[in-house]
């Protein structure tokens, strides 16, 4: 009782004038932080972009001058590539897919007003932003940005004698760290929210799949990113304080840093492709008028994953001097691995299985993201297992399959998100038609870039190398040729970008107003405001049932909502 | 205003509470990584049990002292804000930050006095793990007695009682990573 006459009141002093500062800068709703988190890291996105385009550039055309760049020496290429990485996975992929998300959906989607610690959610947005920007200044200082590639192996990264890079590889530490504390910050913020203040009935099996993806996701984080930033002080004191944990010369073990970066690693992994798979979930019942698949199945294959995921790092270090015997562990628990995984994309195959499917944008990317996850989870089969994987490390293979699972995930879950949730989020629609053009624009073009790539490690092409000019064996015209199809194709996809954030602007200010339930979707935020006002609700809702109610027979309409009593 | 949010309760478990468990299990996991990679470097370098045999057993077990004894008066200042006593509460708290100073000082004589004899942090692979766990531990300690310290504060006005407990929990924490510290890099010789 005494909950409902909070709530009532609530509602009526919830709207009250806030200035431009509180209301967009130090905000803790948690739809603006949300938002905040996105913008971020879609101007990271560009930076990292960028940085792929000069590098690209620059094994396609060696020693000839950039467009908007200039030359590459050896020291920019090492210090570009890395920072792509480190930026496209710490500052896109996780700000994007589960803080931006994360934040914007959770409260909607389980019903209620706001995080359970709106203040420390703004502390965690401000941490991440205080982050980035020591990242960006790392590669202004003397010495230029960290180059010693976004695993940051010592010695290369412990030793400035060795990486000629004193502060940068300090500063990028510093950053990567700063970035761990705001992640935590939010993931527990997260959890606890989704544990603690869902709707009034709605239980943990009516949790709509995507919270249930970023929670078990933060989660895998919180539990897996601990050893790491014990890793990095360690790697920080024997950058500045001159300890060997690294050393051998001082009683230290460099491979320890590699234990104890992979075992966050490939968690890590999971921790983005979660919230991306949750999102496609979503978005692939909504548009084919289906209830998902198994639902409880795919929880529970979600939480076996989650365990499974931290048993099998070494994989990564099949030719770093492990032993042989240990290696065959690591890929049998690789190989099992895709088991739960595949199960996934057969459950959601089977979802659209007889369902009246649209392709409307957001389906294109959920469906594309199935289609080329595949690619990348097939791939990996050949890297998992020691034997193959000897040959295949560090060569262009490794990179082509890490492309193929983490393009799906940070681009086009993050593109299917954005489009399926962009009337939720601004109240307008984005254009279909631009859409679609960006859509086929940017799929096809990304085909084009990495295939050739996998043909130019099968072809035995290795890894962070400034010049190929310089290796005979790779310096063929055959090869040549593919790495410049590559570098052609990363251009007409990076132009076809232009087409998304000139719709995503255009559509913010001059797009169709969008209503409360544009697709007739079953989840609590489709019954706010599109935008949601501060708040969300006048009044919170309550929650009848599960979240995939489509198509139920005993109903005139093909929808259900999860607030509507009968 | 506070959000509803921050009201409900729908895990039965109140939301501070819950929060701080998370706290303290990816603090497990930090600890848990250092303190693993120590084991396995102990377990590989017989040598170090030589180190080892130059920390001082004595100041070691002096603070576990202090510091489990600091524990009692949280449990008891628990106790007094579950009773609504929040001024009896906050005198306990200070009782407890004594005991986390008093351990901050004993280590600070501690290291200097090892760094007075040549043993830095840069000395070997076990010196840097202790100085590098002991550290970090430290630093908990240190904030542990400032938030105490702020969470007196309003306890006094017998406001916010229930993160009297939530420190405690906390402080239970440092406490027990502490337990691990003093057998691995005092006992183990």
């Amino acid at each position: 009782m005494a909950e409902h006459a909070g709530e009532a009141a609530h509602g009526h002093d919830g709207h009250h004038e806030m200035s431009f500062w509180s209301k967009y800068v130090f905000s803790t709703d948690h739809k603006i932080i949300g938002m905040q988190y996105m913008f971020t890291g879609m101007a990271m996105a560009l930076i990292g972009g960028f940085m792929a385009y000069v590098f690209r550039m620059q094994l396609a055309f060696p020693g000839e001058a950039v467009p908007g760049f200039g030359g590459v020496s050896p020291a920019d290429y090492n210090s570009l590539i890395t920072n792509h990485g480190t930026i496209m996975i710490f500052w896109v992929a996780m700000p994007v897919l589960i803080a931006g998300f994360g934040n914007f959906l959770i409260p909607l989607m389980i019903g209620c007003d706001d995080m359970v610690f709106p203040k420390i959610n703004r502390l965690s947005y401000q941490i991440f932003l205080l982050s980035a920007i020591v990242l960006i200044v790392s590669f202004f200082v003397q010495g230029g940005g960290f180059g010693g590639a976004w695993t940051a192996y010592p010695p290369l990264s412990a030793k400035a004698e060795y990486s000629l890079t004193p502060l940068g590889s300090t500063l990028w530490l510093v950053a990567v760290a700063l970035e761990f504390v705001a992640f935590l910050l939010g993931g527990i913020n997260f959890v606890t929210t989704t544990m603690n203040s869902r709707a009034p009935g709605m239980k943990m099996y009516d949790i709509p799949m995507v919270i249930w993806m970023i929670v078990v996701a933060s989660i895998l984080f919180m539990a897996s990113v601990g050893p790491l930033i014990a890793g990095a002080v360690m790697l920080f004191m024997d950058q500045n304080v001159g300890t060997g944990f690294f050393d051998p010369g001082k009683g230290g073990d460099p491979i320890l840093w590699q234990h104890l970066f992979w075992f966050f690693g490939h968690p890590e992994v999971y921790v983005v492709l979660l919230p991306a798979m949750g999102i496609v979930a979503d978005i692939m019942t909504v548009f084919s008028r289906k209830k998902l698949f198994a639902y409880r199945t795919v929880l529970y294959t979600v939480f076996g994953t989650g365990v499974l995921s931290f048993t099998v790092w070494a994989h990564h270090q099949f030719i770093a001097g492990v032993d042989p015997r240990m290696a065959h562990i690591f890929t049998i628990t690789t190989l099992l691995i895709s088991v739960p995984i595949a199960e996934m994309c057969f459950v959601y195959i089977a979802t659209l299985y007889g369902g009246s499917i649209q392709l409307s944008t957001p389906m294109l990317w959920a469906l594309a993201f199935l289609a080329e996850f595949l690619i990348g989870g097939v791939t990996g089969i050949f890297l998992g297992a020691s034997g193959a994987d000897v040959y295949f490390h560090d060569t262009y293979f490794v990179l082509a399959h890490f492309h193929y699972t983490f393009f799906p995930i940070a681009i086009i879950g993050v593109f299917a998100g954005i489009t399926y949730w962009f009337p939720k989020m601004f109240g307008r629609h984005l254009s279909e038609f631009w859409g679609k053009v960006h859509f086929w624009g940017t799929i096809v073009a990304f085909n084009c870039i990495f295939i050739p790539l996998f043909m130019l490690g099968a072809a035995g092409q290795h890894r962070r190398i400034y010049n190929y000019n310089h290796f005979p064996d790779l310096a063929t015209p055959e090869l040549q040729r593919l790495r410049v199809i590559a570098t052609s194709a990363l251009l007409v996809m990076l132009a076809f970008q232009a087409v998304f954030l000139i719709n995503f602007f255009y559509s913010l200010f001059k797009g169709k107003k969008a209503e409360k339930n544009p697709y007739n979707a079953n989840t609590l935020e489709w019954t706010a405001a599109s935008p949601p006002p501060h708040g969300n609700w006048a009044e919170l809702p309550r929650v009848y049932r599960g979240p995939y109610e489509y198509s139920h027979p005993d109903r005139d309409t093909d929808y259900w909502p999860q607030n509507e009593p009968n | 205003m506070r959000p509803i949010a921050t009201t409900r309760s729908a895990s039965g478990t109140p939301t501070g509470r819950l929060a701080v468990w998370w706290v303290i299990a990816s603090e497990i996991v930090i600890f848990g990584g250092l303190l693993a990679s120590y084991i396995m470097f102990r377990l590989s370098h017989p040598e170090w049990a030589e180190y080892a045999s130059h920390t001082n057993t004595w100041i070691g077990a002096f603070n576990t002292f202090v510091l489990l004894t600091s524990s009692l008066s949280a449990v008891l200042a628990h106790q007094a804000a579950e009773a609504g006593n929040g001024k009896k509460a906050a005198k306990l708290l200070y009782w407890t930050m004594l005991g986390g100073i008093t351990f901050a000082v004993v280590k600070g004589f501690e290291w200097n006095m090892e760094i007075s004899h040549g043993f830095t942090i840069s000395s070997n692979g076990f010196w840097s793990f202790y100085y590098t766990a002991a550290g970090l531990h430290a630093l908990h300690v240190i904030a542990g007695v400032v938030i105490m310290g702020i969470v007196a504060q309003t306890a006094k006005q017998n406001l916010e009682l229930h993160r009297v407990e939530l420190i405690g929990i906390y402080w239970h924490f440092v406490d027990l990573v502490w337990i691990f510290l003093f057998p691995l890099l005092y006992i183990a010789k």
